[in-house]
């Protein structure tokens, strides 16, 4: 077994992504590759997007792109908001967004982000807030077992059962699952592939599920581990 | 009306004839053997229709030198190249799962008229 214990700081740009771009989940269906198998896609629809600053190790103390996704009407914006497109000459989105990339010298200010830079067969990350269960019970949050419907049970149904044991140690273990908010939380699928991009439409399909509901934002980059060799 | 229906369209088959339980039917299946392709006929009885859309399905069950053999096909699969009806059966339900515990005559689905 080989120990990733230090990663020089020039490697480091290996686990960067080199291009991503913000969509929208349509929802999932499947389509038929190769005419002979049916593939499970979630349909991403691609915001546009523009590059509105660029982060600079001088200036900031590293390198990022931030980015204006979406359409915004500049009379729905605060002043501040508004200036921030204003000032660079750039349409108002409806959200900033700032992506730490490999390679981001090469995009200007005001440059475009859409589907054209994901091509058909890439391997991808998604990146999104998974739906929200609220707060949960060891059963739905944790596939807990539960407690028997019957023989003398008594409103214990769903309960979690034991979460530790008595004098020794006399308190519960940090990290014990329980229940408490379930979904809602920044979740990454890595390495998925790409079916099919269609920078006509500006869509993306992508096989298997990704997470949130339909209608909820999700960001596309190249994938950062699939293939890499340190 | 689906989200994703505006992608769906594309692969839904417009040629798919009237057919439901009970009905006969002659499937014309692409086989590919190796670089050739050919045609393969698969002739049976419709015993269900599952699901909608792009992603419904329908099951075909012949008896084959004394064997039932179940094939089930997604309806907008583009391995089917044609669908014939033969028959029309006078059924009177969705699932004609009782024929697999019938054997020659009991078998018969009786032809519309």
């Amino acid at each position: 077994m080989r120990v990733l214990a230090y990663v020089p700081l020039q490697r480091l740009k290996d686990f960067m992504a080199s291009k991503t771009v913000v969509g929208e989940k349509v929802g999932m269906t499947q389509v038929w590759v190769d005419n002979d198998h049916v593939v499970p896609v979630t349909v991403i629809r691609v915001l546009p997007a523009r590059v509105l600053r660029r982060k600079t190790i001088e200036r900031d103390g590293y390198e990022a792109l931030q980015v204006a996704v979406g359409v915004a009407q500049p009379s729905k914006l605060t002043k501040p908001v508004l200036g921030q497109f204003t000032s660079r000459g750039v349409e108002p989105g409806r959200r900033i967004m700032e992506f730490r990339l490999d390679g981001s010298q090469e995009l200007g200010v005001g440059s475009q982000i859409d589907a054209s830079m994901i091509s058909t067969g890439d391997r991808v990350d998604v990146i999104g807030t998974s739906r929200g269960h609220g707060f949960s019970g060891g059963m739905k949050r944790h596939n807990f077992k539960g407690q028997g419907g019957s023989h003398g049970n008594h409103k214990k149904h769903r309960a979690p059962g034991s979460i530790g044991a008595c004098a020794t140690p006399a308190r519960v273990f940090k990290g014990t699952r329980m229940a408490g908010q379930y979904g809602s939380e920044r979740t990454t699928i890595m390495n998925l592939e790409v079916v099919r991009s269609e920078p006509e439409r500006q869509l993306l399909l992508i096989k298997g599920a990704v997470p949130g509901p339909r209608g909820a934002m999700v960001v596309i980059r190249d994938t950062v581990k699939s293939g890499r060799r340190l | 009306m689906k989200p994703t229906d505006m992608l769906d369209q594309e692969s839904l088959k417009t040629d798919i004839p009237d057919f439901g339980p009970g009905d006969t039917l002659k499937v014309h299946v692409r086989v590919v053997e190796g670089s050739r392709e050919r045609i393969q006929i698969f002739q049976g009885a419709v015993i269900a229709r599952n699901g909608s859309g792009l992603g419904e399905t329908f099951t075909v069950r012949k008896v084959s030198f004394g064997v039932g053999v179940e094939r089930i096909f997604p309806i907008h699969s583009p391995i089917i190249s044609k669908i014939e009806v033969v028959t029309r059966g006078d059924v009177r339900r969705a699932k004609l799962y009782y024929l697999r515990d019938r054997i020659g005559k009991a078998a018969k689905i009786k032809e519309k008229r």
